[in-house]
C-alpha cells in the first residue's frame, strides 16, 4: 500500500516536471476592452512643438526625474529609459520586524528597475493629414523589483492615474522651457 | 510490488534525465523547422509605408501593455517586453515583400521559452490588423 502511494507521488511529479512551466497565457496579445481607457491615461498631445523638439523636452524631463536614457530612435519618436531605486516600504519593514521579533524571518523588497518608453507619433487630422507641430506623446512604465534574497517580487506595469499625470505635469513644463531654449 | 516500482521508476527516471542535455545546446536550438516558424510568425500588408507600419506596431505593443525596448527603422525592427506578473518579450521586424507589400515577422519569448505556437501570433496580428486598418495576409 505504502509503496503504491509512494509511486503515485512520483508520477505525478514526473508529470509535472515532462509538462514543463506554464505556457503564455491566452490572452496576453489579445487587445483588451480596457486598453482604450490605458491608452487615454497614458497619452495626450501636444501642440506648437516639432517631433525632435519634442523628444528633446521629454529627454530631458526623464534626466530631471533621474532616469538614464537606454535607447533612442529619434526616426520613430522612441525613447527608452530606465533607473535603479529601491523598494523598501516602511509597512513592509513594519511587518517583517514583527515576525522577527515572533522567531521567523521574512524577506522584504528591497530595490526596482523602473522601466519607461516614451514615444511619440504625429497627430493626424480627420481627413487623414498629417497636422503640422501637433503630436501624440505615449509613455508606458514598468517595474521588477527584487527582495532581500535578490528573488524577483514582482513584475508589473505601473497604473496609477497619478503618476502618468504627474509626468505630463512636468512635461508641459519642459516644453515651455524648451520651446523657450532654456 | 517490484513491477510496480519498475513501471514507474524507470518511466520518471527517464523524464529527470531528459532535462540533462548541456544547457549550451538551446544557443542554437529551435522546436521547430524555420519553414513551419515563418509560416505563422510573419504576415503580408498591402502598403509599402515602413516607417508608418513600424510606428503602428509600436502603438499597437502599447495597447498589449508591452513597454518599447529597441526601435531602429533603418534595420526596420522594434524589441518590447510585457510584465503583468510574467515577461514576455517580443520582436517584430518589417521588411519589404515586392514593391507594394511589407512583410512584418513576429517572435516572442514568455520566461524561458521560445513561444512556438501558432494561436499567440495570430493574437497579435489580429491586434496589429485593428490598428493598421489593413489586412494581414497569410504568406507561402
Amino acid at each position: 500500500m505504502r509503496e503504491t502511494r509512494i509511486a503515485a507521488a512520483l508520477v505525478a511529479s514526473c508529470m509535472l516536471n515532462v509538462v514543463g512551466c506554464a505556457t503564455i497565457p491566452k490572452d496576453a496579445l489579445v487587445l483588451s476592452p480596457d486598453s482604450i481607457e490605458r491608452r487615454q491615461l497614458q497619452t495626450r498631445r501636444i501642440d506648437g512643438i516639432g517631433e525632435k523638439e519634442l523628444l528633446s523636452a521629454s529627454a530631458g524631463v526623464l534626466q530631471d526625474l533621474g532616469f538614464n536614457i537606454d535607447e533612442s530612435e529619434t526616426k520613430l519618436g522612441v525613447i527608452v529609459a530606465s533607473k535603479d531605486r529601491s523598494a523598501i516600504s516602511g509597512g513592509q519593514v513594519f511587518g517583517a520586524i514583527l515576525l522577527a521579533l515572533m522567531g521567523s524571518y521574512s524577506e522584504i523588497d528591497k530595490t526596482q528597475k523602473i522601466r519607461v518608453s516614451l514615444v511619440t507619433h504625429p497627430a493626424i487630422s480627420s481627413n487623414g493629414e498629417i497636422l503640422p507641430n501637433s503630436h501624440f506623446l505615449r509613455i508606458t512604465i514598468q517595474r521588477v523589483v527584487r527582495n532581500t534574497a535578490d528573488q524577483i517580487t514582482r513584475i508589473e506595469s505601473i497604473e496609477e492615474p497619478e503618476i502618468y499625470q504627474e509626468f505630463f505635469e512636468k512635461l508641459s513644463k519642459s516644453v515651455f522651457l524648451e520651446v523657450q531654449q532654456i | 510490488m517490484s513491477s510496480v516500482r519498475h513501471t514507474v521508476l524507470l518511466p520518471c527516471a527517464l523524464a529527470f534525465l531528459a532535462g540533462c542535455a548541456p544547457s549550451t545546446k538551446a544557443v542554437m536550438e529551435s522546436n521547430q523547422s524555420a519553414v513551419a516558424l515563418r509560416s505563422f510568425q510573419q504576415r503580408a500588408f498591402d502598403t509599402a509605408d515602413k516607417e508608418k507600419t513600424l510606428r503602428t506596431v509600436i502603438a499597437t505593443l502599447q495597447d498589449l501593455s508591452f513597454v518599447v525596448d529597441k526601435a531602429d527603422l533603418d534595420l526596420g525592427t522594434v524589441s518590447a517586453t510585457k510584465l503583468s506578473g510574467y515577461q514576455l518579450r517580443i520582436t517584430v521586424t518589417v521588411r519589404p515583400r515586392g514593391a507594394t507589400q511589407l512583410l512584418v515577422r513576429a517572435n516572442a519569448q514568455y520566461m524561458d521559452k521560445a513561444v512556438e505556437d501558432p494561436k499567440p501570433y495570430q493574437d497579435f496580428f489580429t491586434s496589429l490588423e485593428k490598428s493598421m486598418f489593413l489586412t494581414a495576409h497569410q504568406v507561402d
